[in-house]
């Protein structure tokens, strides 16, 4: 691999990813994705006491799924690389904690299952690794639980606020694509935090809109290439709001990104029919749309060249109650079909 | 049948206009202000007990009723007249009792019945 | 639209993108659902005085009543339904305050009666308390000494 312009990794063999799984609950099994993902949940707490309990139950299964799958053993799996939103990411090390496969627990916020991507693919184009797994999961109550009030208070979310999906996605990537055709990972861009002094919590998607912004911009220049190089641009979970910011931001910087970008938070619910104001959002979002969705788009060649920008909001329920402002990130991945 | 005969309408007309009135104060302040719903239920149980120390919000309780009086601003006015009334029967002493002693009912209700639904209830997700 | 390079203007681009809340609505919603349950209020206090109670013990029989009601709720799983169509409307009513001391009580039964039940029971209401009863003890010192 080598590094190109100021933060992009190209890969020399490009990575395959060999499969994907996703899971998610109720609510993304009535939005307008469902049938895309591999398994629909009809209730968040699938049998568990806790909604700690169920989001590692999610990423437990979601991850064994994967495994059966793929068709390869689960002690060729080298490493994972996995991570959530809860306090010292208990889902992901809870859930997996039988595995025995050797972990590495991740935070990036919401960008999480990029930031996973990043350093998975570049184990496996390193020789480091031949298979390794990436995953990511949140639970909209647990999540609520966490950042913002209990589930039974009475009160209104602004039109802002986004919704935390319920759901795990995960993919393995290996330096063998057992005979199958299957997209590849050519280059990542890793991107900086960018502040620019978003306070409210309840408007992530305007304060993670900039770092998106500044990852693309990067990974353009980087590469050379135009936002038309590729078929789809995807964020995750800039919602409606940060959706809008980043497509007139992307305008006033010279790029138009209007016909070739959309994001996840923005596809997995039906804003109308389902009340979720701005749209998805949580480390479930982009992973459980990319591994069940856009996966899937790949593999039947519907689209050839997709960017994926996940983007996160490093922020916890103590800074914002201390009045700091919400540091955004965004990682890029590249993943293309080539002709093998 | 009796009861029924002896409600006054006119009164439960004035509870219901000040009632709503001061909640809509309440929903401004939560779609203009963006503060959390803890933060305006500590604004109006606060302005409740000035507005109450200062005599206003008698006249208010005089007017509508349960309209002033179920409102936290009533919850406040309450603390407040407990806590004079008490300090003028018996000093110092009574600054500190009469207050938690007006409203006792309502806080043991409320901690009581959160218990209480604690046991019996599981959280649920909002559908919405 | 010209560029945008400064913190501030990019909090203003926000403020300026970002959707309101629709609030006519919310306002109209919170009128009546407020005014309604002031009105219940009404009622019980009306059917305590027809009994013969004195108007204080009316007031708190009220609030203990309507604190009940919005436990129960709360625990059936309706209150956040009727707190998101009403907004302040069953906020600043005392239901709305015993909707924040009862949510917390059930969400954090998870972790244990002692901690979790009791400890989290009061990370809403407990500012109300705390600011509340502060009030009243420093109008009561005032009124001690200067009245």
């Amino acid at each position: 691999m080598t590094k190109i312009g100021l933060q992009t990794i190209k890969f020399d063999s490009a990575p395959y990813i060999l499969e994907t799984s996703s899971i998610v609950g109720p609510k993304e099994a009535e939005g307008p994705l469902a049938k895309y993902f591999d398994q629909c949940l009809d209730d968040e707490f699938w049998g568990e006491k806790t909604w700690e309990k169920a989001e590692s139950k999610i990423i437990k299964e979601n991850v064994n799924a994967l495994v059966a799958k793929s068709g390869i053993a689960s002690t060729d799996i080298d490493y994972c690389f996995t991570g959530d939103l809860l306090n010292q990411c208990i889902s992901s090390s809870f859930g997996l904690r039988e595995t025995n496969i050797p972990f590495f627990g991740i935070f990036g916020a919401c960008s999480t299952f990029a930031e996973g991507m990043c350093l998975g693919s570049t184990f496996v184009d390193s020789k480091a690794a031949n298979n390794v797994i990436c995953a990511t999961s949140s639970h909209f109550c647990s999540a609520e639980k966490q950042f913002r009030f209990p589930l039974e208070l009475g009160n209104q979310r602004p039109q802002s606020a986004q919704w935390t999906v319920t759901g795990s996605g995960a993919v393995i990537l290996s330096n063998n694509n057992l005979g199958k055709q299957c997209p590849r990972i050519t280059c990542i861009t890793p991107g900086k935090i960018v502040d620019m002094g978003v306070k409210d919590a309840n408007n992530m998607g305007a304060a993670m809109a900039p770092a998106a912004l500044d990852t693309l911009l990067t990974h353009l220049k980087d590469t050379g290439r135009k936002p038309s190089y590729y078929d789809v641009i995807i964020t995750g979970d800039l919602g409606y709001v940060g959706k809008e910011i980043l497509t007139e931001l992307a305008e006033t910087k010279g790029y138009n990104i209007k016909n070739n970008y959309d994001d996840c938070g923005v596809l997995i619910f039906d804003k109308e029919k389902q009340d979720t104001h701005s749209g998805g959002s949580g480390c479930g979002c982009i992973a459980t749309v990319f591994s069940g969705y856009f996966y899937q788009m790949l593999k039947e060649k519907r689209i050839n060249k997709l960017l994926l920008i996940a983007t996160g909001a490093l922020m916890n329920s103590t800074s914002s109650q201390q009045g700091e402002s919400i540091p955004g990130i965004a990682h890029a991945v590249a993943i293309e079909n080539l002709d093998n | 049948m009796d009861f029924l005969q002896s409600i006054d309408w006119m009164q439960l007309l004035r509870c219901f206009v000040v009632g709503g009135l001061i909640c809509i104060v309440g929903q401004i302040l939560i779609d203009k202000t963006k503060l959390t719903s803890a933060r305006i239920l500590v604004i109006f149980v606060t302005t409740g007990v000035i507005l109450g120390a200062l005599g206003i919000y008698q006249y208010v309780i005089d007017f509508a009723g349960c309209g002033a009086t179920v409102p936290l601003l009533g919850f406040g006015a309450n603390l407040a007249k407990g806590a004079i009334t008490e300090a003028q029967n018996s000093g110092l002493l009574g600054a500190f009792i009469g207050g938690v002693k007006a409203s006792a009912g309502g806080i043991a209700a409320a901690v009581f019945f959160g218990y209480i639904a604690s046991l019996i209830a599981k959280p649920k997700i909002k559908k919405q | 639209m010209k560029s945008i390079d400064t913190k501030q203007e990019y909090l203003d681009y926000v403020d300026q993108k970002s959707p309101n809340s629709p609030i006519l609505k919310n306002c109209f919603n919170a009128f009546w659902v407020g005014g309604l349950i002031c009105s219940i209020g009404q009622i019980i206090f009306d059917f305590c005085k027809y009994k013969g109670l004195d108007t204080t013990s009316s007031s708190t029989i009220v609030s203990i009543i309507l604190i009940g009601i919005a436990a129960f709720l709360t625990g059936l799983n309706i209150f956040n339904k009727i707190g998101k169509f009403a907004g302040a409307g069953s906020l600043v009513p005392i239901t709305g305050f015993a909707n924040s001391i009862v949510s917390p009580a059930i969400e954090y039964k998870s972790e244990g009666y002692v901690m979790g039940v009791g400890g989290k029971m009061f990370t809403v209401a407990g500012p109300v308390l705390v600011f509340g009863i502060s009030a009243s003890v420093i109008v009561g010192i005032i009124a001690t000494f200067f009245v």
